[in-house]
Order: structure tokens, then sequence, then C-alpha cells
């Protein structure tokens, strides 16, 4: 390579000297290349082709085709469930380890069909419903197909419905897998429990150690903190579409939709139909069906007949009452219908009650309390129904609708019970994403008023107007509260004055240079600022006097989540041109203020650098302008608060300013700003600025008192 | 010759570069070809008849039961009532909730006298007897609580009181415990402390600290903390947060220091945690110096670790850090966990098993680290890995928790009654996030609403407003039983504001009032409510108020529309709190060492008065329902105290000042006047009124009032602007 090199450079009289030495050279070379790239596009093609055909035929193949392991009639049993389990006395957390992503790794055994000594099965091999969860687990960043670093094992023996297995053998099934020990991280998904006579509301299989997640636990079976409760699935949620229904009233005002239910809950419906008259509506099966009809997607009343589950989607309450079993299908159908559900089922563990608020979506009545069912249903306020019924949707288009939301959302579960520090918010569980949207949760939510004696920073950005700067820097350390005062010098081309010029002043004075000329060094989080507050000022405001800043300080202290400011300014809708416009005359109204001159809490600065929506903080920099809005626009999006004016109007302009070009540049000014604003809008998705018709002034501002007794005097005499 | 050249030399070049990028792939594939099964991940397979897959269950199996030989439900109910064990015991099978019909009432034993009662149970009782729940009969309650010291059962104790077993046999009111609610902070002894009583609790519930979630009935037990002796009985001392520092790192990142057992239950955690200890910002210490005879069991580390122990203070350490390790003791809970919670030092719990402090209500995820024993070791990098503004977050709620929950036996007492009452009435309980959002649980009563839009405090989080009207609720009580010129100007001004909604008159005269002829014509409907003459009275919920906003007025108040409007539309923004116009300020007097108060005009202000003021209609549900009957017989007993009362509870409340708003001079001075007389009778009021302040301050346990310095006016007030551009111009008219 260096050789062919520096025949190169060599130029073109030494090319005719080339010998057929270097062109056998060259074609060897060649040749081997040549080979090679063959070569490589052999293998591309043979070891993919063994691969892809091996995945085809695991695709194609049949649950009937899955190995048949025989079980002895001696094969051990596993203990039955302990009662007493816990996560820290019966899951083993050193499977699960420490990782960054925490995650834990889930393992599913291979299908297999379990046979009994005389070859009949002991369950049927997998449902559809089993199968969809394990495939959504496997499809999940939960799952691991390597055993040794598998934390969570998941059998594919399908216990969902205990009706449809042999309890004594899928017990021994699930004691010969290769990982049982005593059932350690072990996940069972059970839905259907117990059998009769008495129908036990968890899984009868003994299973040892294993979780279970089940879906009618009792107060009794249920292990808090250790299994994990789910619905009962509703094979309809697929079936039938119901497309979600505004808030509203609904026809019925309660209804039962459930068949067989117990006489003696029968007749106390009964008995509050006939109380209510026309509100209430009991359905039952009908007994007139023409064949085809599936009995399953009808109900009746006396001879009137409604398709089920759409009448759902007719009522504000759907009464959900226990059954044999206390989990009970006809959940989920409720909830996709958005009507409320009137949980009636004492002792039951509500699906995922460990994250789920269900009093936000429910309405749990005792089962003594049912006559009384009516006038308590009464009371909940309408609009508080209407929530719910949004709720109630929510909770079935996230945790209900699929065998996947159902795994996962289990999966979850457990995971934030091993790695707790990273665990998923109430919020996030709870809220429906039109909440999350609309709602605002406060960084700085507890209230507090900050001690005087902190004291605040002051910023100056400047460029190079040092002596306007300096008599800013002189202004500012006239305010008692002042702490340090730190200079942001935005001139790369320049150094800033030697230490002997700058102002002597009673606190520090830092000056901090900047790598690049940005407006967004402004609201850096410099770790020179060590209070709280922090008074933004730009290095030509000069017309504040020591009062204003110190009475600012003051007013900040009393709503530290805000930014208090002195010039403020207004957004309006446009009707002509359909857009948001900039105002800054003599309005009535403030939506902004400048932060040419303003206290804001130091967190903001940290908000604005590290977590400022969408583009917005490059767009600023880029446009040199509009940082004060963006930062108004983020403050009042995250705490949904307006900001507080100080003090009365001044005119804000440093004399040169308007000297250039008054008006002209005024309006492309104003075109600029509004188009800040609107610019903004779009990234939030939202308009978060709020308009207020007040401002703050000392209490006894203007009022006729010695002046000598007042605390702050000295406002707007400049 | 030279093109041949440049061509090849090109191809040469592609040639490689062809290879680079195409076989690169090949080629590591082919060097690891082995162990190349193993790389591909092998999935749950999609088998190819998996839609002709069987439904788990029938259609009938999951819609209704064809099992119709079913129990019948009540017979089932009664069933576990007589046959339920203590051990087993949930609210449904143990409790009769048909005591409880006529309201959540408690009683307390009577106190015997020569009982030895250690002072936290007797301020858990007084606590009860403070509450609005309290009831001196046993046959209204619903709620029984005994008056032998239970507090501690450790058998080696001083506090262990003997031979309760025989005693609450004897009760009549016993009943083998069922109703009961039983207090406990020390239960079981060395070496096993198992949570042993000592005597059959039967069906009784019971309130127990360092509950083990093995012998924890859910539903049924509640969780309280460990609290020291001198925890105090009411308002309680202030969490130590006093501001949000940004980054919200302290000196250390994590601390530890206490006792280390050497051997023995607990010591295992306790023997560990010097390995985490780095000197810099982990700073965890063990002293092996406890007990008797700590010597005999004293191991290699010990005497060093007894030498670094004292370099280090706790208080400061607890000041000082982000993050506090909370390890179990010999029992599951500790002292520690209350003091980390109040010093903002996010608890690091690391105690398996540990049912956590009103585990029903509280959400400890918001405001602890819940580690496990097990994986000490990882908790400094989980710790490190948690983000600044969760930290935040974080050391927040720790305040929260314990300024609404922790702070003093009231609170914890409280917490627990309404955690049981809720459970009586789940269809009107306190939702998850009532409790864990400002102001909390005991403050947010489900009596008055269910929905968060009818609380002033959550229209942030809930993405709503307060309604944009208001009632005007006048107080009448004109001794002559006419209304005076005033007072009809007052009404005629009101209701002329665009956001009034209606005007409500609180009849509290003797005489009967004017026929509805005499009263002035409005736009808006004005309605006569008869009234007592209780001063209370005008905060009681009249359910005719029909708006978020309530106008308070006093037939003194004299207020112009401009006025009404303008404070409104203030108050709008601040929904929590009291938005007024005349304001008087607190202070502390040193010589007499009692709070007092002036009306005069000063630089600050802390009340406002409530003859003239918009506040949310939530508050008269809170003054009514909140405060025992007791406090509001006082206000009545006292001059214009319910005024007072009303600011103290809003702001013990908000924690945040009230508002005061521009007012018209004239009005000023004609509002200031009364108290600025000399008369005997004034100054007699005025003290009785100072009198008030400090014996409702001693009530709330400590001052809740909070100083404002500013004052809300309209944007272009008395600027140089022309008064025609001003939307309140008749504020500033002379």
């Amino acid at each position: 390579m260096c050789a062919s090199a520096k025949y190169n450079t060599r130029g073109p009289a030494l090319i005719p000297r080339m010998k057929t030495k270097h062109r056998i050279y060259y074609i060897t070379l060649f040749s081997i290349v040549l080979l090679g790239l063959i070569a490589t596009g052999v293998f591309q093609f043979w070891p993919h082709s063994i691969e892809s055909s091996s995945d085809w035929t695991v695709e194609k193949r049949s649950v009937h085709d899955v190995p048949v392991v025989k079980l002895p009639a001696d094969s051990p049993i596993p203990e039955r469930g302990d009662l007493s389990c816990r996560m820290h006395t019966c899951f083993d957390v050193y499977r699960c380890g420490f990782n960054p992503k925490n995650k834990i790794k889930v393992y599913i055994y291979s299908l297999k069909k379990y046979v009994d000594e005389y070859g009949t099965s002991v369950s049927n091999t997998i449902s559809r419903e089993y199968n969809e969860l394990l495939t959504a687990i496997s499809d999940s960043e939960y799952y691991t197909d390597d055993v040794n670093r598998a934390c969570l094992f998941v059998p594919s023996i399908d216990v969902l419905n205990q009706n449809t297995l042999r309890i004594k053998e899928t017990a021994q099934a699930l004691a010969q897998l290769s990982r049982w020990d005593r059932g350690t991280n072990h996940l069972l998904f059970n839905m259907l429990p117990g059998g009769p006579p008495d129908y036990n509301t968890a899984l009868d299989v003994p299973r040892d150690r294993a979780l279970l997640a089940g879906g009618g636990f009792s107060t009794w079976t249920y292990r808090q903190g250790y299994d994990v409760s789910i619905p009962v699935y509703s094979p309809l949620s697929a079936e039938v579409d119901l497309p979600e229904r505004g808030p509203g009233p609904r026809r019925y005002f309660i209804l039962s939709s459930q068949m067989s239910l117990h006489p003696e809950y029968q007749s106390e419906l009964e008995a509050l139909q006939a109380e209510n008259g026309e509100s209430v509506l009991l359905l039952d099966k009908c007994t007139n069906l023409s064949d085809g009809v599936p009995a399953v997607r009808k109900r009746c009343h006396n001879s009137q007949m409604f398709d089920y589950p759409q009448v759902l989607q007719e009522a504000t309450f759907c009464v959900v009452l226990r059954g044999a079993r206390l989990g009970q299908a006809v959940l989920s159908d409720v909830l996709q219908a958005g009507c409320v559900p009137v949980i009636i089922a004492d002792s039951y563990i509500l699906p995922f009650s460990e994250v789920l608020d269900w009093k936000r979506a429910s309405v749990v009545i005792p089962e003594d309390k049912m006559p009384e069912m009516y006038s308590i249903l009464q009371s909940v306020p309408q609009r508080q129904i209407e929530e719910m019924q949004r709720q109630a949707r929510w909770f079935w288009e996230a945790y209900f609708r699929s065998m996947k939301a159902i795994a996962l959302a289990t999966l979850q579960i457990i995971n934030d019970r091993i790695y707790p520090y990273a665990a998923i918010s109430y919020e996030e569980w709870n809220d429906p994403p039109a909440v999350k949207w609309s709602s605002v949760s406060n960084p700085l939510f507890l209230p507090l008023i900050p001690p005087q004696s902190q004291g605040f920073t002051a910023i100056v950005l400047t460029y190079d107007r040092v002596e306007s700067l300096f008599r800013v820097i002189t202004e500012v350390s006239k305010v008692p509260s002042l702490s340090k005062l730190l200079v942001v010098w935005n001139n790369q081309n320049k150094n800033p004055p030697e230490d002997s010029l700058w102002p002597k002043i009673r606190v520090p004075l830092k000056v901090v240079r900047t790598a690049e000329n940005k407006l967004s060094n402004r609201f850096f989080p410099y770790d020179e600022i060590e209070t709280e507050a922090v008074l933004a000022i730009d290095d030509d405001i000069i017309m504040l006097t020591s009062d204003e800043l110190q009475f600012g300080y003051e007013v900040w202290r009393e709503f530290p989540d805000r930014l208090v400011g002195y010039p403020g300014r207004l957004h309006l809708w446009d009707h002509e041109m359909n857009k948001w416009k900039y105002e800054s005359e003599w309005t009535n109204e403030v939506s902004m203020v400048l932060t040419g001159a303003a206290f804001y809490h130091k967190y903001f600065n940290y908000l604005y650098t590290y977590k400022m929506p969408g583009d917005i903080k490059n767009w600023v920099d880029a446009h040199m302008n509009c940082e004060d809005i963006a930062m108004n626009f983020l403050v009042a999006n995250v705490t949904g608060k307006s900001v507080i004016k100080v003090t009365p109007r001044k005119k804000f302009k440093c004399p040169e300013c308007t000297a250039i070009d008054g008006l002209s540049l005024d309006q492309t000014h104003m075109v600029e700003r509004s188009e800040c604003i609107n610019k903004f809008a779009s990234v939030f998705g939202t308009m978060p600025l709020k308009v207020v018709e007040h401002r703050a002034d000392p209490v006894l501002y203007k009022d006729d008192f010695p002046e000598k007794l007042k605390s702050f005097p000295n406002i707007g005499s400049l | 010759m030279q093109t041949r050249k440049k061509y090849l030399f090109l191809t040469f070049l592609a040639s490689w570069l062809l290879l680079f990028f195409f076989g690169r792939e090949q080629l590591r594939r082919f060097t690891f070809f082995p162990r190349r099964n193993v790389a591909v991940r092998r999935s749950w397979p999609r088998w190819a008849d998996r839609t002709l897959l069987h439904s788990f269950a029938e259609p009938w199996e999951l819609q209704g039961s064809t099992d119709t030989a079913q129990p019948s439900p009540r017979a089932r109910r009664v069933a576990q009532l007589s046959t339920s064990q203590g051990s087993r015991c949930r609210m449904e099978s143990c409790f009769d909730a048909s005591r409880c019909q006529n309201g959540f009432k408690v009683f307390t034993y009577p106190r015997e006298h020569g009982e030895p009662m250690s002072e936290s149970y007797s301020k858990i009782l007084s606590s009860i007897e403070r509450s609005r729940y309290y009831t001196p009969r046993p046959e209204e309650a619903c709620l029984f609580v005994l008056s032998i010291d239970t507090l501690d059962r450790d058998p080696l104790s001083a506090h262990y009181v003997r031979g309760v077993e025989q005693r609450i046999r004897s009760f009549p009111l016993w009943n083998s415990g069922r109703n009961h609610l039983i207090f406990n902070l020390y239960a079981g002894t060395w070496p096993n402390y198992t949570e042993e009583l000592g005597f059959d609790i039967g069906h009784a519930m019971l309130a127990k600290a360092s509950f083990h979630s093995k012998n924890f009935r859910p539903g049924f037990d509640v969780s309280i903390p460990l609290f020291p002796r001198e925890h105090p009985q009411r308002g309680g001392q202030r969490g130590w947060l006093h501001h949000n520092s940004v980054p919200p790192k302290k000196k250390y990142l994590l601390v530890f220091k206490g006792k280390r057992y050497l051997t023995g239950i607990g010591s295992g955690t306790r023997n560990a945690l010097h390995h985490i200890h780095n000197g810099q910002d982990i700073v965890s210490l063990t002293t092996c110096r406890h007990g008797k005879d700590w010597e005999r069991h004293k191991d290699t580390r010990c005497d060093q670790d007894n030498v670094d122990y004292e370099k280090f203070d706790y208080q400061e350490l607890l000041h000082n850090s982000t993050f506090c390790i909370v390890p179990r003791g010999r029992r599951l809970g500790s002292f520690r966990f209350l003091e980390a919670l109040q010093a903002a030092c996010i608890p690091v719990l690391l105690s398996d098993g540990w049912e956590l402090p009103f585990s029903e209500a509280i959400d400890w995820g918001k405001a602890a680290v819940v580690g496990s024993e097990r994986l000490l070791l990882q908790i400094p990098s989980a710790v490190r890995c948690i983000r600044p503004e969760r930290v935040l977050a974080f050391q927040q709620q720790t305040q929260f928790l314990w300024d609404a929950y922790f702070s003093s036996v009231d609170k914890i007492v409280h917490t627990t009654l309404e955690i049981i009452r809720d459970r009586l009435l789940p269809h009107r309980s306190r939702s998850h996030f009532l409790w864990n959002t400002l102001p909390g649980g005991l403050l947010a009563l489900p009596d008055f609403s269910t929905h968060l839009g009818d609380f002033p405090f959550y229209y942030l989080q809930h993405g709503s407003g307060p309604s944009d009207k208001f009632t005007a609720l006048l107080r009448a009580a004109p001794p002559l039983g006419s209304l005076s010129q005033p007072t009809l100007r007052l009404i005629q001004a009101v209701s002329r504001s665009q956001y009034c909604a209606q005007i409500l008159v609180l009849w509290s005269c003797e005489k009967p009032p004017p026929p509805s002829g005499t009263w002035p014509q409005t736009a808006v409907p004005l309605t006569i409510i008869q009234g007592r003459t209780k001063l209370s009275d005008r905060f009681f919920p009249y359910a005719a108020i029909g708006t978020d906003a309530v106008l308070s007025l006093d037939e003194h108040s004299s207020l112009s529309t401009s006025e009404v409007d303008f404070a409104f539309v203030v108050w709008r923004s601040f929904p929590e709190r009291i938005v007024g116009f005349s304001a008087w300020s607190h202070f502390w007097d040193p010589e007499q060492k009692r709070w007092g108060y002036t009306s005069r005009w000063t630089n600050k202000l802390s009340i406002v008065l409530t003859t003239a003021a918009f506040y949310h209609r939530y508050y008269h549900s809170l003054f009514t329902e909140y405060l025992p009957t007791g406090l509001q017989e006082l206000v009545d007993s006292l001059a214009a105290c319910e005024d007072i009362l009303m600011n103290l509870l809003v702001a013990a409340v908000t924690k945040l000042p009230p508002i005061k708003v521009t007012q018209w001079k004239q009005h000023k001075e004609a509002a200031s006047q009364p108290v600025k007389g000399t008369a005997a009778g004034s100054s007699r009021r005025f003290s009785q009124q100072q009198d008030c302040l400090n014996q409702l301050v001693d009530w709330f346990g400590s001052m809740p009032l909070v100083s404002s310095q500013l004052r809300l006016d309209p944007v272009l007030f008395k600027d140089q602007v022309s008064v025609l551009r001003k939307k309140y111009r008749y504020l500033e008219k002379p």
C-alpha cells in the first residue's frame, strides 16, 4: 500500500517503467480479494439457510406435536401453597441481580404434553389465552431464553382454569420442571380457581412457594406483596369492538347483566327495581333463543331482548356481583363499556389492587348494604361519575383488554417489587392519558416560604456594555438580601475587564466566561448559584430601585415556584389570523414577565437546560430571541400557575435602544415575539400561560401612611 | 497504462471495502460458529394451529355459574361472623358494622384510679377524647378503646401491665374483643421478639408498631409508627426542610449511626452495615456498646468501631444527609424512621417484612426507598442512581407525610381512626390520591365529597378550576330587626357583580326577618336563611351554597362592585386561600409571653377578616365537621373569635398566608374604625380576642398563621396612564 502511494506521487514520468512483476503483484492481490468476496457470499447463504429452515419448522409446528412426558404415579407432589410467603422469605432475589436497566429476566419452559401412567393427558395442552400470554412475555423485554440468567420462571403448563386440569397430576408435572426448586421464583397464572362445591379462592393445585397471579383472590388467600391479583379475562374483549362512548347521562342508572345470580341476590335486585322502576334494568339469559344465536351475546328482560355486551353502554352503573367465584369476567366487559362497576363481593381483592386505585373507577358496596345501593349511587356527584366512566374505560384499555396487557402488568408489578427505587409511580399506573395531559404535578409542591437569610444570587448576562453593566452591579449590590453576583460574560472575542476595574461591592462577585454567545447561558444552573432564588437581570436595567428589588425577593419567597418579575407582557388570541399574538401595551392583564429582571427558583434553570421540550432551546439560541418567553412557558407548564408581576409599570427601555429606529424595530420585534409564542405553543402542544389581572404591591403601597414607616417606601419612583 | 493502473488500484480498494462491509459480520459468525446457536434468541414458538386452540373457559363458565346449589350469601356472612378465628379476622368477619349505623363514634373505657399508665398511652387516650369521634356513651359507640395500657407488652419491661387477660374478660363490653381497638408499640421479648401480646385479643383490631406482614391482618389491623415518649400531644414540630436546594444534595449521601447487635435477631443486618461505609459520602457507623454484657460477645471490629463511632454526631448526620438507612432493630420498626422523616433525610428501609406505618393509606414508594436486607451491598449504587428530580420530590414528600400524619400523637391516632372509618363506608372513603397529596387525608373530608374537583386543593392536578360564580353570604343580626341603609347598599353593590350567582342572607336575629317586599330588588336570587344566634353559624355548610366560592359578608361591611369583581378574579387564582380586604397581623409578645395581634396598619398581614372575604365553600364543611364541638363552643362565647379560627384553620391547612386585595380607601377607614375606639366595651372585646387567639393556638399546638408582605392590586393600579384604559378604575377614585 505504502509503495503504490509513493509511485503516485512521483507523477507520470515513472509509469512506463512499471514492470510485469508489479502487474502480477496487482493481479494476484486482486484475485485474492475476489476470492475472499466469493467466499463471503457463500457464507452469507449457507448458515442462513439452516437457521431459517429450522425457524420455519418451529413456526409451523402444531401444539399436538410437542414432546410427551409421562408422569409416574409416585412422582413427587409439591407442598400446598405457603400462606406466610413474602418476597423476602420465599423469593430468591439473588437470581435477579442488580442491573442498570432494572428489568427482571423471565424464562418460559418449553411446551410439553403431560400424561399419566396410563397415557391419559393431565390437562389440555395449552389454551388460546395462555398461548397468547406466553407469546406476549416472549415478545417483551423481560424475556430471556437463558435459563441460567432468569430471575422468574413461567411454566408452560396451563393452569388458567382449574376445571380443565387434574389437580394432583398437574402438581406432579410442576414438580418435575427442571428449575422447580420448591417453586421458588416460579409464576403461575390462574383465572378460574377452585371448584364445586366450596370454590376455593385460590388455585387448588399444590404449588409450594410459587407466586400466583390469580383471578379471584379473597383477603384470606391473597398474600399481600407476594401474589398478584389479576382480572378474569373476557374473550368478548377480542370479539366485540365497543367504541368509547363520551361521558354523559345514559339510559339506565343501574344495570345488572349477570346470568344465574344467586336467588337471594336476584330478589334483592328485584326489590331495588320495584322501588325505582325504569332506571334499574335487570337482565337474565334468554329462554326463547332461536338456533344459531349465541346465548352469550344476548340478554333478556321479560320478553325484551338486548345485545350483550353493547347494552352495558346504556347504563351508568353496572352491578358486578360475586358468583360462586369472587372474580367475574363481567368486570372486564363492564369496564370496556365505560360503565362504572358497582362491586358487591365482600373480601374480593380487585385486579391489580396493589397499584390501581379502584376508588377512582368503581364503587365498592358491602354485601349487606345492597338494599341501599340506589341511594349510595345517587350520592355520587355527576362530575365524578363522568371521571369514573373515563377511568373505567382506561383501566380496561391498559390492563384488561388482552392477555398481553394482563401479562405485562403482572410482570411490571413483580418487577417494581424487586427494583422498588425504579418503580412506576401511582400517576403512571392510574392517570388516563387525558389526565396526564391536562394535569400538572408541580416539582416544588411543598408549601414552603424559604428563609429570608438565604438571600438571592443575581445573574447578569452581558456582552460588551461594560459601563452599563457596572452601573447595574452597583445598583443591585445595594439590595440587602443579595448574597452573590454572577456575571455571565457572553463575549468570546473580548476579555472581561481586569479585576481591579470592577466596582467594589459587599458580596462575592464572580465572572463566568462562556464558550459560545448563547442566550441559554443565562439559564444554566451554575454551581456558583448556592441560593434557591435567582435574580436574572439584564446589563441595562438600571431603573429598578433597591426597595423594588428587595420587595421582589420578598414576593418570590411567598411564591417560590413562580416567576416573579417586573415588566409584564401578555399573549392574546388573534381571531383574524387565528394565532397567538404578543402584546406589550398597557394592558389590564399579564401572562408573562420579562426575564430581563425576574426572580425565580434555581430548579427552573435545571429544567431549562436539561428538560426543555422539543427543540426550543436550540431554536432560541439560533434566533437569539425569546429565551424569556420560553422560560415563561416552561414554568407555567410545569406548575400550572401564573406569573407574579411586582410593582407599577415603568418605561422599560434603555435610551440607546429607542434611538436606533424606534417604530420599525419595534414592529419586527413584535412579529418575532408573536412567532415565538406560536412556535412554543405548538411544541408544548398546549398554551400553558395563565392570564391574571393582578400584580403584587407592598401592603401599604400608595396608602395614606407615613412613608418612613413603610417597609418599601421607594417603589415606582424611577 | 496509467488509466489501467488507476482502475486496478480503485478496484482493489473497492473490493477491500466491500469485503470489509459485507464480510465483517460473516467472518465474525464464522469464527464463533460453535456458539452461534446460543446467540439466536429462541422465543416462544408461533404455533401453526394457534388460532384453532380452545379458549381457557367455556362461555357459560365465564358468564354465569350453573351451580345454583351455592349456599345462601346471607347464611355465609352470618357463618363468617360466628366461626371466625382471631388470627384470620377481617372487617366482614370480625367487626360488627351494625354498631356504626349512627355514625363513627369511639368510646374509651373510663380510667380507673391508680391505674398504671404510660405517658404515651395517656396521650393516645386524650387524642381520642379530643377528636370529633369521641363519645362518652358506650351504647352509641362503634369502636371501643381500652383504658388498660397495652403499649408495652414486653414482660421484661417496667411498663408491662399484668393480669390484662383476666381484667378484660370481666368487662361486660368486651364481647370477645369485637369492635375493640388495641394499641401496642412493643410486643414480644428477648430473644425472639415474636409479636406476642401476652393476652388473647380475640376479635379486636390491633394498631401496632413494628408489625410483621405475616401477622398483619390486611384491611383489619393498622400499622402505626413507633413514637417516642416525648412525642407531642398536638401540633408537633415542623419538618427540617426549609428550602428546596438544587441540586438536592447534602454533604453526605447515605448515613447510619447506631447500635450493632452482636448476636440474636436483627444482628445479621446491623452487623453488615459497616461494609458500605466509605468515610466520604457514605457514613455507616455502628457501636457494639449496648446492654450489660456486650464485652462478652465483642468481636475484633468492636474497638475500632467504637472509636469511629464517637467521631460523628447523630444529629449532624441526620441534618446533612440525603438518605438515611433505617434498618430493623430487634423489632422491625425504630424511632429512627420518624426521625429521618422529619429531617427530610429519605429513609432507606432495611427491615424485611415490616408492614409500613399506615400502609393501607400511604404510598411509601414516594417518600422512602424500600430496600431489602439481603441486598444491602446494592444500596449505595441504587441510591446513587436516583435522579435529582426524584430526590427533590422524595424530600418534599417526607415533609408532607411527617406534617400530615406523624408529627404529633393526635395525628397518629386520628389517622388510625380515619383509616378504620374509611373501611366502613368504602363508597365514601378517601382515594389513594387524597391520602398522598397535600394537605393529606385528615384534612380532606370524604363526607363533603369524593370528587377531586369539589375541593380547593386539587384543581391543578385534576386539570380543572373553580366555578366562575360566587355566592354571597351575608350574616345579618340587626338589633332592631330591620336592615340599615348601608347594608341595603351593600346588597345592591354585590348583586351588580357580574360573577354573583346568588345572595344568601343568614338572619341571625331573634326578630323575624322583614317581609320579602322590603328587600332591595336584585338581579340575582336573594334567599333568607333563618339562622341561630350563634357566631359559628356563619360557617355552617348550608346546602344552598351552590358555588365553589363564598363571599362572606357582615351587615357592617361596605364594598363596591369593582372591589368585589376584582377580589373574585384574584380568588380564582388562589382558590385555597382566603382573599379579602381588611387585614390584621399577629405577633409574639415577648413580655407577656403570648400571642397578640394588631388591627393597625402595618407592613405585614396574616389574618384577613371574614366579614368581607372570598374563600372556598369547603372551608365551611371543614370548620363545622373537622373542628371538635368544644372549639366551636369556645368561639361562640368570645367576640370575633370565629374570624380568627377560620384564618387559623385555613392557614393550618394550606401553610400559606391569606391574600389581601385593593380596597377603596374610604372603606378602609370605615372598616378599621371600631377597633380604634377607646370605649371600655370595645377594648374589652379586643382583649377577649387576644385571649381567643391564644386559646386557639393552644388547641392547634402551634401557631399556624403565616405572614405576608404583599397586597394584590389591579395590574394598572395608580399607574400613569389614562383612567379609561383601566378595567378597575373605580378602585382608585378619590
